[in-house]
């Protein structure tokens, strides 16, 4: 896979503090990444070394194949940014926003009515195109800077913080965009907060903390390497008798971790030990009308991740 | 150096200026005072009257400046004609200085304040691109005020003067090139400044209070002027253009050079 980033062994400090801590990843082009990690991880400070408008202290990267403090202009004109606050101009319109974008990121003067009238459609901006932003909702900003980040048809995106902010539909709008993007074939680093938003859209994510990218890879994973077996479950037509939880509990190498009025959590060694529970279950006279591995989700990753010393 | 680039931002600033009241009214309100109010208040004055010859206090060294033909007017005239032309002239360097000024100190920190700058940085516009473009949104607008109040305070000075002076003598050769060439530098040095200090500081606020210091050069002017210490001659004129020029060059120069999108993405 060709890789869009590259980065080795990145470090930034601001004072005493040192943001990004010897990061090293690689985003393979069309893929969506996720950044994860809290407040202050260092999410901005690696978008901003990446995009070059900050200067590393150590450590390179390759953006698109360019050296980003050699080339930075070069890797902005082919990259969009979408920053944590829309940072749009509101006394300027939606139209001159967009317009000014346009002519910064160099697109040709006879296309730039065309593409700029194309994206006020797509972002459903087009009604209030002429008006000054100050008046605009902030879904609707956020949409505009959305807008603007695309003006340019980059290859790559750096979305921080999307949905900050916005209500479930517009976050909808959100996720469906970077659903397109990548089947457009875009490669797209989403930094977010939000996990089930992570989960959902991204191939692989990072994890920062205090700077240090400390995991690495897809969610499942990051669950294999961070977790337990994933729990069996089982699901029964009416309530668990106690004869069937105990004929479950007696398989080898099988735990009853949680039993509810008609579920069973099973903590199994392996597929085989639970395909026994199953096959113990039913012996023992109960109805199951569903049995298979809950996933962990990226959120219990993400915590036990916090738990590990960085 | 991408001109359209340059041209975008400069006009993306200028746009943004002329939706901000407070800076479009304080600019109205200091040409409408500087062009049209002040001549009219000097005008005023009773001239016309009184004998043709006397002592004119501090501005005696100020009568060698007057044409010839000016020299035989009433002592009132030859007053008003002396504030209008001469002493009062060096004021009007406020008006592309304070146009500059408000410009140039949106410029950075005025982004930072509305926190579009960290999004201005990410395009591609190279450092000296942007720079280029801000210093370019301060001087268009400072330089085009300036030459418009100049003539329009001509208009209101002729139209005062003209009855007791018997003819139309404003702007006279020292006044035209205090606009056409000093005009323009004082307009570039308060643009080069403000966008200097624009970069370093972190208030819209910090930068103008800092950027009005310099209207102590213009102040410093008219009290050489009014004293007899510096009679603002062609000559002299013509040297003190030149010497801001180069301090303009030095400025653009320096901020160019230590302009750093690192350094205002840390601060942002």
């Amino acid at each position: 896979m060709t890789m869009a980033i590259a980065a080795d062994g990145l470090i930034r400090s601001f004072g005493t503090v040192r943001a990004v801590d010897g990061v090293s990843f690689e985003v393979g082009e069309g893929e969506v990444f996720g950044l994860l990690g809290p407040n202050g991880a260092g999410k901005t400070t690696l978008i901003r070394l990446l995009a070059g408008v900050l200067t590393p202290d150590a450590g390179s990267a390759r953006v698109l194949g360019l050296d980003p403090t050699i080339d930075g202009s070069a890797v902005r004109s082919r990259c969009g940014v979408l920053t944590e606050t829309p940072a749009v101009y509101e006394r300027l319109t939606a139209r001159q926003n967009l317009s000014f974008a346009a002519d910064v990121f160099g697109v040709p003067v006879p296309d730039v009515g065309a593409r700029v009238g194309d994206l006020l459609a797509r972002f459903s901006l087009q009604d209030r195109a002429d008006e000054p932003v100050a008046g605009f909702s902030k879904g609707m900003k956020q949409r505009l800077a959305l807008a603007r980040a695309l003006i340019h048809d980059p290859e790559l995106l750096f979305l921080d913080e999307p949905t900050a902010g916005l209500d479930p539909v517009a976050s909808r709008q959100v996720h469906d965009l970077v659903g397109t993007l990548r089947d457009e074939g875009r490669t797209v680093v989403l930094c977010t907060h939000h996990l089930v938003e992570a989960e959902a859209l991204c191939d692989r994510v990072g994890v920062l903390a205090k700077g240090k990218l400390i995991a690495l890879g897809t969610v499942r994973e990051l669950s294999d390497r961070l977790l337990a077996a994933s729990p069996v479950v089982l699901s029964f037509l009416g309530p668990v008798a106690d004869a069937v939880a105990a004929a479950v509990g007696a398989v080898p190498g099988v735990a009853v971790t949680e039993r509810e009025e008609r579920r069973l959590l099973l903590a199994a060694a392996d597929d085989g030990a639970a395909a026994d529970a199953i096959g113990a279950a039913v012996r023992a006279g109960g109805r199951v009308v569903s049995a298979g591995r809950r996933e962990h989700t990226l959120e219990e990753v993400y915590f036990a991740l916090q738990e590990v010393p960085a | 150096m991408n001109w359209r680039t340059v041209r975008a931002i400069a006009t993306k600033d200028l746009l943004e200026v002329r939706k901000n009241r407070i800076a479009i009214w304080s600019i109205l309100g200091l040409s409408f005072f500087l062009s049209i109010g002040m001549p009219l208040l000097i005008g005023l004055l009773p001239f016309g009257s009184g004998p043709s010859s006397g002592d004119l206090g501090p501005f005696e060294a100020l009568m060698h400046l007057l044409p010839s033909g000016l020299q035989g007017l009433p002592l009132g005239s030859r007053m008003v004609v002396l504030m209008l032309g001469y002493f009062l002239a060096p004021l009007f360097l406020i008006i592309p200085l304070m146009v500059a000024a408000i410009v140039g100190a949106e410029s950075f920190v005025g982004e930072k304040e509305r926190h579009t700058l960290e999004g201005l940085l990410y395009t591609p516009a190279t450092d000296l691109e942007l720079y280029a473009g801000k210093v370019l949104a301060g001087a268009v607008p400072a330089v085009i005020a300036a030459f418009l109040n100049f003539a329009i305070y001509a208009v209101v000075v002729d139209l005062i003067t003209a009855p007791i002076v018997g003819s139309v003598w404003f702007p006279t050769i020292s006044a035209l090139a205090l606009a056409v060439w000093v005009g323009p530098a004082v307009a570039l040095l308060g643009v080069s400044a403000s966008v200097l200090v624009s970069t370093r500081v972190e208030t819209f606020l910090e930068a103008n209070q800092l950027t009005g210091l310099l209207s102590l050069v213009i102040v410093a002017l008219m009290v050489g002027q009014g004293s007899g210490l510096l009679l603002l001659s062609l000559p002299v004129l013509l040297f003190f253009g030149l010497v801001l020029y180069g301090v303009d060059v030095v400025l653009i120069r320096l901020g160019a050079a230590i302009f750093s999108r690192d350094r205002l993405m840390a601060r942002a």
